[in-house]
């Protein structure tokens, strides 16, 4: 075994910096799990405050099945995912089908560069676009309602509209990277199925039917399940940063991710957030796993491991 | 009928393509209008804002935003470097520690590959959370407020791991590998001068999505940096925008237009901010797209 070890010294050293970037940045972090079912006290130093700290069991998580604030994380949290999932699968997959089936490949290219775009920005910045256009003394969309003789509306303290608003910005933002995922696989299909449909006589719309979709099952089988696998997660950005951290809105912005930053850093309570954060931890793994178990009985090539 | 003879068999029809390339031409003025919009903003003139508000066509255009950037802006100017340099060692640092640890996982004959490919997987699948992440990164490494607290944590991913394990094993054949063994190459050689030179397309993917994420964050600065010296420029559009609600607040409690208000960025500052900030990468990723496509090709790759 020794031996073996020393023949392969070689190759395990050049592996070794990402090993200790894993331990350092990925594994000791797991120690958050645990703080989720101690009293966390600061005394001394790292170690010393996670040893000295007393063991409490499930105290921490009581909040959860016990506040009106946990209820609507988790309420935000889900349904939002259910939209999201639903629209960013459907979705991206129509428009990949159009753009493989333009006459003009030209304008193909250059439609599919601008749609990706958003892509590209970070959440903070597109705050500053969505600005541009709510801003309610400034905004574009306030000024056009002004100049039809409606009133203003400051959008930023009015909870109902915010549910589409926040589908629409992550469906513009993602939408081109959900496209690319799919032309990759439609552009593999192989071109002699349709050649021998069309000779069949089938129509460009039954080629789509019969060949495209079921070409991408497994694909939107796979995409669906992973997003299961996430669906208690939430994009950080896009439910902080978009709304403004505006607590008129709090009502429908709030997911699990704000929520635990805000009981961290604002408040600065340790077990609540921790145990939120290892509460969706869990939650995500046992869903991960599952979503992996039925792709591996869809398709064993698609799955994770 | 000469028209339906031109007409390729398996295309669609005129009509068709006709209707798709109007969802498409809207679906594309959507993506980029907002940019441009807030371009247009940047170059207005100040005053015109604040009587009409934001407009695509502004009563009068003004330089005045990116003037002051230039003679007034030394924060900004700063943050801004700040982005740079995390972004550069950031991404050199990335693909150092990648590329090394994807190439041995990489590497059939290699006996400890599980161990290792275990090791990358675990975090795909479990993490610590906020809170573990914290403790760790201010507390156990002491990192707050320190430069590299913006560049470590961003350094490797899993995911970004598997990429380019996929690209290596299509891209690499044993045997130039086992043919530099007989030479009598050393694994790091090997690594460092076969290995890495024919791996050049599969690099600039894992470059390319290290630098959008190191010039795209926010958070680890939101979490982890108070210090005016090391904010990078995304998290100071967030500080820009927290210190106007903070005071738009207070004067509109208290009635007056204190000094500081007027220190603040005006409008077209804030947006001109925000054009550059954006565009590096508007101007770049166009000609560096297929790359990106490629990456999210290869991510999909399955060994």
């Amino acid at each position: 075994m020794w031996t073996r070890f020393k023949k392969n010294f070689g190759l395990t050293a050049i592996a070794l910096p990402g090993l200790i970037w894993f331990i350092l940045f990925s594994y000791l972090p797991l120690i958050g799990i645990v703080i989720a079912f101690k009293d966390y006290r600061i005394s001394g130093g790292f170690f010393e405050s996670l040893l000295s700290s007393e063991w409490v069991g499930f105290e921490n998580f009581k909040f959860m099945f016990a506040t009106n604030d946990a209820k609507i994380m988790v309420r935000n949290t889900l349904l939002y995912n259910v939209f999201f999932i639903v629209i960013n699968i459907a979705v991206p997959l129509f428009i990949a089908i159009m753009i493989s089936e333009l006459l003009n490949k030209q304008g193909a290219k250059a439609y599919q560069t601008m749609i990706f775009f958003p892509y590209f920005l970070s959440w903070v910045v597109v705050s500053y676009f969505v600005w541009a256009f709510l801003s309610p003394d400034r905004g574009l969309i306030n000024r056009l309602l002004e100049s039809l003789g409606m009133d203003g509306v400051s959008w930023y303290s009015e909870k109902k509209y915010w549910p589409f608003f926040l589908t629409f910005f992550n469906t513009w933002k993602n939408l081109g990277y959900n496209i690319v995922i799919y032309l990759a696989t439609i552009v593999g299909i192989d071109r002699t199925y349709y050649e021998a449909a069309s000779l069949d006589g089938a129509s460009k719309w039954q080629q789509v039917k019969h060949i495209t979709l079921p070409q991408l099952r497994s694909l939107v089988a796979v995409l669906f399940l992973m997003a299961i696998g996430k669906v208690f997660n939430s994009d950080f950005g896009l439910f902080y940063q978009v709304p403004r951290n505006s607590g008129a809105l709090f009502p429908v912005t709030q997911t699990v991710d704000t929520y635990v930053y805000r009981t961290f850093r604002v408040i600065g309570d340790i077990g609540m957030s921790s145990a939120a954060a290892a509460f969706q931890s869990i939650v995500g793994l046992v869903f991960i796993l599952v979503a992996n178990y039925v792709i591996r009985k869809i398709d064993r090539e698609s799955a994770l491991f | 009928m000469k028209r339906q003879k031109k007409r390729h068999y398996l295309d669609i029809s005129e009509g068709t393509n006709v209707l798709f390339n109007i969802i498409l031409i809207i679906l594309s003025i959507l993506a980029v209008v907002p940019f441009i919009f807030v371009v247009i903003i940047s170059f207005s003139d100040e005053a015109s804002i604040v009587s009409k508000g934001y407009s695509f066509v502004p009563e009068r255009w003004s330089l005045y935003a990116y003037k002051y950037i230039l003679e007034n802006g030394a924060d900004i100017l700063h943050s801004y470097g700040i982005s740079l340099i995390i972004t550069i060692v950031g991404t050199l640092i990335g693909l150092a520690l990648i590329a090394t640890y994807a190439y041995v996982i990489s590497r059939s004959t290699y006996p400890y590959k599980n161990f290792f490919t275990i090791v990358a997987l675990i975090p795909m699948l479990f993490s610590g959370g906020l809170v573990g992440n914290y403790l760790v990164v201010a507390r156990l490494l002491n990192l707050k407020n320190s430069i590299w607290v913006l560049i470590l944590p961003l350094a490797m991913s899993p995911f970004y791991v598997f990429v380019l394990k996929s690209f290596y094993r299509t891209s690499i054949p044993d045997a130039i590998i086992e043919s530099a063994r007989i030479d009598g190459a050393s694994e790091l050689r090997t690594f460092l001068s076969i290995v890495l030179p024919i791996s050049k397309a599969g690099l600039a993917t894992i470059g390319l999505f290290l630098t959008l994420g190191y010039w795209n964050d926010w958070y680890n600065a939101m979490l982890y940096i108070d210090e005016q010296a090391l904010i990078p420029i995304q998290y100071m559009l967030i500080r820009i925008e927290n210190n106007i609600n903070f005071l738009s607040q207070l004067s509109s409690q208290q009635g007056i237009v204190s000094e500081v208000t007027r220190n603040l960025p005006s409008e077209t500052v804030r947006m001109a901010i925000v054009v550059l900030t954006v565009t590096p990468i508007a101007c770049v990723y166009p000609f560096f797209q297929k790359y990106f496509v490629g990456g999210l090709t290869l991510g999909a790759v399955k060994e």
